[in-house]
């Protein structure tokens, strides 16, 4: 129940994100210096510490995906659901955390 | 104890014999599994090679682009994702917008916006001219 919950906010949270960064990518064909502005914005350290959370939430909304597509696909993954919930956030946490060092690095580093 | 059994509405549509929802089940699963792969290489790429954030701008740009490789990665991963995360999207609008016209406009809504995203990133990935920068150094601008 929590991670259908959590599923549906990361998905439209990504969502969301998506459309600003088409439109922020979209920039390259105004001028080199407008898309280069607007990626300052991010190499700031508040929009920094946004795009990890904006990871985390892709890292657990992929996992958890998978998860999905185990429980309805394969024949054991109803049986496993808990144990591929444990999965899913393990494997994130995993992934997460040399990113989150590397990028928070980075953002406060200058 | 007093049990009573659930009252199940019928469904809104009861016209429909198209396979449409069967479909787009399908297509969130096969999309989501590709989407993996092509979401997490593309931040793997952009924010942990090189210098990370900070080595992202117009130059960088223009050297993905400049490869017909990363033009592909880009333009299905633009694909996928905008008609998994529209379909995504119009599940949950269907889900708690009860009234039929507050369904419809939020799905219209949502309808012009994704073709926007759609129609605008895929000119971008094909019209994307690197050489409007003066300080280019990619050899196609020499
Ligand atoms: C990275 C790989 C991804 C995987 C493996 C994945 C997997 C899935 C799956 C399997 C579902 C269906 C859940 C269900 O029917 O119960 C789903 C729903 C959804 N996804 Fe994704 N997805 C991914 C990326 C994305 C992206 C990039 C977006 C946004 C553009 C997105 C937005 C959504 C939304 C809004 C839903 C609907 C949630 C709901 O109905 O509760 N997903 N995803």
């Amino acid at each position: 129940m929590w991670s259908w919950v959590a599923h549906r906010v990361t998905g439209v949270l990504i969502f969301f994100f998506l459309f600003a960064h088409v439109l922020d990518t979209a920039l390259v064909r105004v001028s080199p210096e407008a898309y280069n502005d607007v990626m300052g914005t991010y190499k700031n350290p508040l929009v920094g510490l946004l795009e990890a959370g904006l990871v985390a939430a892709v890292l657990f909304h992929a996992f958890n995906g998978l998860r999905v597509v185990l429980i309805d696909f394969w024949s054991q993954g109803p049986r496993y659901q808990r144990q591929l919930s444990y999965g899913v956030i393990a494997v994130s946490f995993l992934l997460f955390v040399p990113f989150v060092i590397r990028h928070l690095t980075i953002v406060f580093g200058h | 104890m007093a049990t009573s059994t659930p009252v199940i509405q019928a469904p809104r549509n009861l016209a429909s014999k198209s396979n449409f929802e069967l479909y787009s089940w399908l297509f969130m699963r096969l999309s989501g599994v590709l989407l993996v792969f092509l979401v997490l290489a593309h931040l793997f790429v952009n924010l942990m090679l090189g210098d990370g954030i900070d080595g992202v701008d117009f130059a960088f740009v223009a050297g993905k682009w400049s490869s017909p490789f990363w033009q592909t990665w880009d333009l299905l991963m633009l694909w996928l994702a905008q008609l998994h995360g529209t379909n995504g999207l119009r599940t949950i609008i269907n889900d708690y917008a009860e009234r039929d016209g507050t369904r419809f406009w939020l799905k219209s809504l949502l309808y012009l916006a994704s073709i926007v995203v759609i129609v605008l990133g895929t000119l971008v990935i094909f019209t994307f001219d690197p050489c409007i920068d003066p300080d280019s150094t990619l050899s196609v601008c020499q």
